[in-house]
């Protein structure tokens, strides 16, 4: 299993690697630069900026640049924010998204199994047909007419919460609250759909047979004979939720005003600021390929049939 | 040994009717079948797929997944109460228990996510009070000697993949027999195995059921396997028990059709010639949604009279405990009569 671990951890190198390359080729591929928007530059200060930021020099050469500098860990400068580089901006605000990423995680996977399981054990009942009516809302509203209905009820019409906001600029935690819920609608309504039907197969396979032939509870069949095979492509699904529950709460974050990564993510492809989306592009790459290995960590856990050399 | 059938009966079951609702109508899966299971006694249950021989055995187990499928008469009689109509609590200390069942597919019928050791354990402390878990673990690997797991002591914590199909099917056994069941029902116990696994999960049966007194019943649609096993054999067709003798004399004188088309069917080493086609039955089993009310079986039967097409044929008693339900073997009066109240 170390062993395992490792070569995994090994093996990101290269996927990394080949990400990078992409999206600096890339980015650079998209009409406009950098220095698009200042409309008057005189050639001088232009040519100055542009040995600055080594933008005069072939492509390939500053490709070596960066490539040297991100793995001593410095992801340069933005081109845009004149007064830090890109790590800091991406310290300041990537922990803000990882805490709305986790609370909204959170809140899914409990609500979400507990329904989803509710409505398997239940199924064709009124909660069945509730709470599945509920995740088909959920998936299908959008994010920017969740939440400012949130903040219309909750925060204007009810005022128990605050409309937006983050505990970090002293506001307070229940600052957290309504982005995390309208973060989580999409999520947990995956989730409690996958749970039920995953859990669905489970209670008709031989096994449960095997299990209520036995003379068990029903509760005790599908807590200790069910469930772990129910959650099996839940947390599959888990993996890739949680990095786009970080990368998509770019919308949630404009609209509470949470100071996080989405908004760097947005206004730095608006911007050309190749440093910046790049860098953020390594964020979310890692955070994604981290979460799958931890998912295959889990799956090992769960199912005895899977074991890795 | 005295005849099994002057034995004590453990279960005695009472024209059992179980019913699917389905939107093409009801499906009369198991109509009217009734049979009695002596002590010790291995019972055979034949029948081609859809004949109602398993969903006899879930209704007895209560386990008929419900809707669609209800039990809507009959009795099952175990010790001296109808377990048809237990409440659910009542049934759970039967299950697993007095009455165990075994499946047809050994390679699923385990949980693939537990231990052979957990699903050991929980069967015997779900129904022996107050026995602690080295106990159940003790008695685990005890049982698990006994159908011939080698090395039991340390396998019982192995996970089902570990085990190749033939000894999960052992697994299962030790799991059924684990609370000295009283009978065991054992559904296509070897459908799903090769050849010579099957004659030794067969052998372990016998062997096991012997030893621990446990009657059986077994559900089969290998007359080969019904010879070898079982003291007393029914025969099912269309939900309904159309023939029932002990096993060397419906091998030696079928009296149902049916019964007789099945043994034909079966390939012979000493009375079939070279370059000879293997009998089989024409036709197909009959669809069992709406059935009318008359013989399923005449249709494909080569002695088929205009009684047959009107109505079901009685019960009647060839003597020694061998039943038929055929106008074969009734009188003139008797069809005429049954032929007139079906006309009217």
């Amino acid at each position: 299993m170390t062993k395992y671990i490792v070569n995994r951890i090994l093996g990101m190198i290269p996927t990394l690697f080949i990400i990078i390359t992409l999206s600096f080729f890339i980015v650079r591929i998209a009409p406009g630069g950098p220095l698009s928007a200042e409309r008057n530059l005189t050639d001088v200060v232009r040519r100055n900026i542009e040995a600055k930021y080594h933008l005069d020099e072939p492509l390939i050469k500053q490709y070596a640049r960066y490539m040297f500098d991100v793995m001593r860990g410095d992801l340069g400068p933005s081109f845009k924010y004149k007064d830090y580089d890109v790590n800091y901006y991406i310290a300041t605000s990537l922990p803000k998204s990882i805490v709305l990423g986790i609370c909204a995680m959170a809140i899914s996977v409990t609500i979400g199994m507990g329904i989803g399981i509710i409505a398997a054990v239940r199924q064709n009942s009124w909660i069945d047909y509730l709470t599945m009516g509920l995740a088909v809302i959920g998936i299908s509203v959008p994010l920017f007419v969740i939440a400012p209905v949130f903040q219309l009820i909750f925060a204007v019409k009810l005022k128990w919460l605050p409309t937006s906001g983050w505990y970090t600029t002293g506001e307070g935690y229940l600052t957290i609250i309504l982005p995390a819920v309208s973060l989580s609608f999409e999520y947990f309504a995956n989730i409690a759909r996958l749970t039920r039907s995953s859990m669905l197969e489970t209670l008709r396979s031989d096994y449960i047979r095997t299990a209520k032939a036995k003379g068990m509870k029903r509760s005790a069949i599908i807590f200790k004979h069910a469930m772990k095979g129910a959650l099996l492509p839940v947390v599959s699904y888990l993996g890739p939720a949680f990095a786009g529950i970080i990368t998509g709460s770019v919308v949630v974050e404009q609209i509470f005003r949470v100071p996080g990564l989405g908004k760097f993510f947005v206004q730095s492809s608006f911007n050309r600021d190749y440093t910046l989306i790049v860098g953020v592009v390594i964020v979310y790459s890692v955070i994604l390929i981290f979460m799958n290995f931890i998912v295959d960590i889990i799956y090992a856990q769960l199912d005895p049939r899977i074991t890795y050399k | 040994m005295s005849p099994v059938n002057d034995r004590e009966v453990v279960l005695d079951v009472r024209n059992l009717q179980t019913y699917f609702k389905t939107d093409a109508g009801i499906v009369k899966a198991v109509d009217g079948v009734s049979f009695t299971l002596h002590k010790g006694q291995t019972l055979g249950i034949v029948g081609e797929s859809g004949s109602g021989k398993s969903v006899t055995n879930l209704s007895i187990m209560r386990l008929i997944p419900s809707p669609p499928g209800k039990v809507v008469g009959g009795e099952a009689i175990f010790e001296g109460t109808d377990i048809l109509a237990l409440e659910e609590k009542e049934m759970r200390t039967i299950r697993g228990n007095k009455i165990s069942m075994i499946f047809q597919d050994p390679m699923t019928s385990l949980n693939p996510f537990l231990r052979i050791s957990t699903q050991m354990i929980e069967t015997i402390r779900l129904h022996t009070k107050g026995i602690s878990k080295n106990e159940a673990l003790e008695r685990s690997i005890e049982m698990l000697k006994l159908v011939g797991i080698p090395s039991a002591k340390k396998r019982v914590h192995a996970y089902p993949h570990q085990f190749s199909g033939g000894m999960r099917q052992r697994v299962m056994i030790a799991m059924a027999l684990s609370c000295n069941a009283e009978i065991l029902i054992a559904d296509e116990p070897t459908t799903a195995l090769d050849v010579t696994i099957q004659a030794q999960i067969l052998d372990l049966i016998k062997n096991l059921s012997e030893k621990m007194g446990t009657s059986v019943i077994l559900i089969t649609h290998d007359l080969g396997v019904v010879a070898g096993m079982c003291d007393e054999v029914c025969v099912m067709y269309a939900g309904r028990i159309v023939e029932k003798a002990e096993t060397e004399k419906l091998y030696a004188f079928p009296a149902h059709p049916y019964t007789e088309g099945l043994i034909k069917s079966v390939p012979r080493m000493d009375t079939s010639k070279k370059g000879e086609r293997l009998y089989s039955i024409e036709g197909q089993p009959p669809n069992v949604i709406d059935l009318p009310p008359c013989c399923p079986f005449h249709p494909r039967c080569p002695k088929a009279m205009d009684v047959c097409r009107a109505s079901y044929a009685p019960i009647t008693d060839l003597g020694e405990g061998h039943e038929v339900a055929c106008w074969l073997y009734n009188s003139e009066e008797e069809k005429a009569v049954a032929l007139k109240e079906a006309q009217a």
